[in-house]
């Protein structure tokens, strides 16, 4: 809201509705705090022009460290200056002040008067000062400069406790009695509040400086990027081969000067007509290898519709790792031994897909179609205690259990005969059953238990058939004969 | 693993060498020893050959899992004697090197995806498995998994004589695998025999498996009829195969019994080779000069 919307009425909190009614000229833009928070970020990173460290204060501050830094400026009644106009250059209103310590510094700008720059900035303390000559220039300012929370707020209102100096004297003031009770009782009420912002004790000896404030500073992270712009759009396939394999080799330049390798890298094509193409790439490891990006970027690169030529090619590692330089390879023969595991599923799943290069791993349960599951193959496996010890699993399992006819029964119920893929085969030997049944609590109450039996036939090929569900289960009718897996 | 080499007729006579009575003078060496050295030297293939090709095909009926069964059993084979013949004191002793698995959209539809409970112990955690679309993508996934320096070997189904798979490149397959030195066994899933350069070529068949001891009714342990049709270092023969406790092993067909599987080392004595064949008869070598034994 800004200084034209409060002086026409509206307030924080008030209904849109209400707050057209006073003033239907208000212009109402939707709230993004995920954009002000990135524009904060941008705004704290281009403010290390005055200091060499800052910190943002959401939702709407910025916290510069000028130690010993004003003097660059001329003082810090200029630095203030500077700052303003520099704002001011850019649009934006700012309201800027200079403490020694950063919880002091917040309570002038949020709560100072702010009639000219010199009354913005409060001069150092002299060391062994005592608690009232360092409160003296903030004694005014209201206990809300303390960025306590509301209900905190509420309490010391109700107390009468309304400006820092109040505060200030009942912490620290003189020893009588009727002071020391009352700060004994301050004492009690906020002795279990641990949080800063909800014990405003703690929070004035940071305004102090006598406890320390930690702050996170906003640090820098540039991605590595490099590009290309052409002097002539491109438009044939073997050109741009030819700058993708200039782009990576930069870019393995770039990441072997910080020590890191890219996992996720982004090219970026922009055409003469405006069109921007993306094609992303992940990769299974840390890679620092020009060759191994070209040839993976390459069999992405083949529905790329140039149109009217590509003016701009960028390529940028959004994710990068560290990845420690180590010393090319003396012979030549180890550069022909082979690939490495990694660069071998990385060529694989860019051309077969991530989802056909996987891993088979145990999974606790006992239905063989659930026994394992399809993991990333790199993938760490997380340490297991134990594994399920299954009576015996054939070599291969069949995606889905092919249904069986069975031509001939023997007395106790097992296939003597059957047929599978158009072919009859005669039982010879059989070993089973092994009981499996249904897991009640994730299937309906309708899925029957398995009988599987591990046969051979008289040509001796072995097979992992079960019958689904018993006569008398009451689970339907006569049950089924598949075949499941094929044994070795 | 061992890069391959062709047995050289050198090499057989310094492990085998001839008495010392002849061994000077090339004209006096008997029929005996011809027969005795001739014996030794058509190499017969037998489970645990320090020397194994690196590429193998293995052709199945994908009704079963023969095929692959008995391409595990050989990869393990290999992977045992090459762990075993590594000196290198300093080497760990267990194997980490992951297993790639190649198979084709039909080959999983026939034959199913290889189940984890149901491997080895020690393939259980290094299996890497491709599911290809076409069987020249399972192609690609093969020769990759060639290149790879990290793989301890790759194994691969593929169903029929597709088009991609002809002489072309079952030679590029060969070529990288020597180059490299890692170890292809290819399943062909009801495929004809057709033209390839694949260094050893079985015909796989199950066979009823052997009794077990205590129940006689159920299937006991796994074998296989295998046909060796074409290798280039081995006269072709047929096997009974099983893989009895892990070990690889290899009987006469025809003998039902397992027990009479063929020894690890065969120790010829010449008195046992004349009595197989007649004194004065020139045996077959199967291809092979004695030009050299001559010579000496």
């Amino acid at each position: 809201m800004n200084e034209a919307g409060r002086v026409a009425g509206a307030q924080p909190g008030t209904m849109l509705a209400d707050a057209r009614t006073i003033c239907p000229e208000l212009v109402v833009a939707p709230a993004d705090p995920a954009g002000d928070l990135d524009f904060l970020e941008k705004l704290s990173l281009w403010s290390q022009r005055w200091g060499p460290w800052s910190a943002l204060d959401p939702p709407d501050g910025v916290l510069v460290d000028v130690t010993a830094a004003a003097h660059l400026f001329g003082g810090e009644r200029k630095l203030l200056v500077d700052v303003q106009s520099a704002f001011a250059a850019r649009k934006l209103a700012v309201r800027a002040s200079i403490a020694p310590t950063a919880g002091a510094a917040w309570a002038l700008a949020h709560f100072g008067a702010h009639s000219g720059p010199g009354e913005a900035i409060v001069p150092p303390f002299p060391p062994g000062a005592c608690k009232e000559e360092m409160m003296r220039p903030l004694g005014d300012l209201p206990v809300a400069a303390l960025r306590l929370d509301q209900d905190v707020l509420t309490v010391l209102h109700r107390l009468g406790i309304k400006r820092l100096e109040d505060l200030g004297n009942i912490a620290t003031g003189d020893l009588d009695r009727t002071e020391k009770a009352a700060r004994d009782a301050l004492h009690r009420r906020f002795r279990n509040r641990k949080s800063p912002s909800a014990n405003p004790l703690i929070r004035l000896d940071q305004l102090l400086g006598t406890v320390p404030e930690p702050l996170l500073p906003i640090v820098p992270h540039h991605m590595p990027m490099v590009q290309r712009r052409l002097m002539e759009p491109i438009r044939h396939r073997t050109l741009l081969d030819r700058v993708l394999s200039d782009l990576a080799l930069d870019m393995v330049r770039e990441l072997e000067a910080r020590g890191q390798g890219a996992r996720r890298l982004e090219l970026g094509l922009w055409r003469v007509d405006g069109e921007v193409l993306v094609r992303r790439l992940e990769l299974a490891s840390a890679t620092r290898e020009a060759a191994h990006i070209t040839r993976l970027f390459t069999t992405k690169l083949d529905d790329v519709d140039a149109g009217f030529g590509v003016e701009t090619v960028r390529l940028r590692a959004s994710w990068t790792e560290a990845l420690a330089l180590a010393q090319g390879d003396m012979e030549n023969a180890a550069e022909a031994h082979g690939t490495s595991i990694s660069a071998c599923i990385d060529r694989l799943s860019v051309r077969l897909g991530p989802q056909a290069v996987r891993r088979p791993v145990p999974f606790a349960s006992h239905l063989p179609e659930r026994a394992q599951v399809w993991k990333a193959p790199l993938e760490l496996l997380s340490a297991s205690q134990m594994s399920f010890q299954n009576h015996y699993r054939p070599l291969k399992i069949l995606d889905k259990a092919e249904s069986i006819a069975v031509l001939y029964a023997s007395p106790d119920g097992l296939p003597q005969r059957f047929r599978w893929r158009g072919t009859v085969r005669e039982v010879a030997r059989v070993e089973g059953p092994e009981r499996i049944a249904p897991e009640w609590w994730r299937e309906r109450s309708l899925v029957r238990l398995r009988d599987y039996y591990r046969i051979e036939d008289n040509e001796g090929q072995r097979y992992w058939i079960y019958r689904d569900g018993l006569i008398t289960d009451g689970r339907g009718g006569a049950p089924q004969w598949y075949l499941q897996g094929l044994c070795v | 693993m061992p890069r391959y080499a062709p047995p050289s007729g050198a090499k057989t006579l310094q492990t085998h060498p001839v008495s010392a009575a002849f061994a000077g003078d090339g004209t006096c060496l008997s029929t005996t020893d011809i027969a005795a050295l001739s014996k030794l030297r058509e190499a017969r293939w037998r489970p645990g050959l320090t020397e194994q090709p690196l590429h193998s095909e293995i052709f199945a009926s994908s009704d079963d899992a023969s095929g692959a069964g008995v391409a595990l059993a050989l990869a393990r084979d290999a992977l045992r004697v090459a762990s075993t013949g590594n000196a290198d004191p300093l080497a760990g002793t267990e194997d980490h090197r992951q297993v790639l698995w190649v198979q084709d959209a039909r080959a999983i539809e026939r034959s199913g995806r290889p189940c984890v409970q149901g491997l080895p112990d020690e393939l259980r955690g290094r299996l890497i498995h491709v599911a290809a679309q076409t069987p020249e993508d399972a192609l690609f996934a093969l020769e990759e998994g060639l290149k790879c320096r990290d793989l301890a070997c790759v194994i691969g189904e593929i169903v029929g004589n597709p088009r991609g798979l002809d002489f072309t490149a079952s030679r590029r397959l060969s070529l990288t695998a020597e180059k490299h030195g890692v170890a292809l066994w290819l399943v062909r899933l009801e495929a004809q025999a057709d033209l390839s350069s694949a260094r050893m070529r079985w015909r796989i068949e199950a066979a009823p498996s052997a009794t077990p001891r205590w129940n006689h009714d159920a299937p006991g342990t796994p074998r296989w009829k295998a046909e060796l049709f074409r290798a280039r270092a081995h006269a072709p023969g047929q096997w009974i195969l099983n893989n009895d406790k892990g070990y690889l092993r290899a009987g006469r067909p025809g003998v039902a019994n397992s027990n009479t599987a063929i020894s690890a080392n065969i120790n010829l004595k010449p008195d046992e080779a004349s009595t197989a064949y007649p004194r004065y008869l020139a045996r077959a070598t199967v291809g092979r000069s004695l030009a050299i034994v001559a010579r000496m």
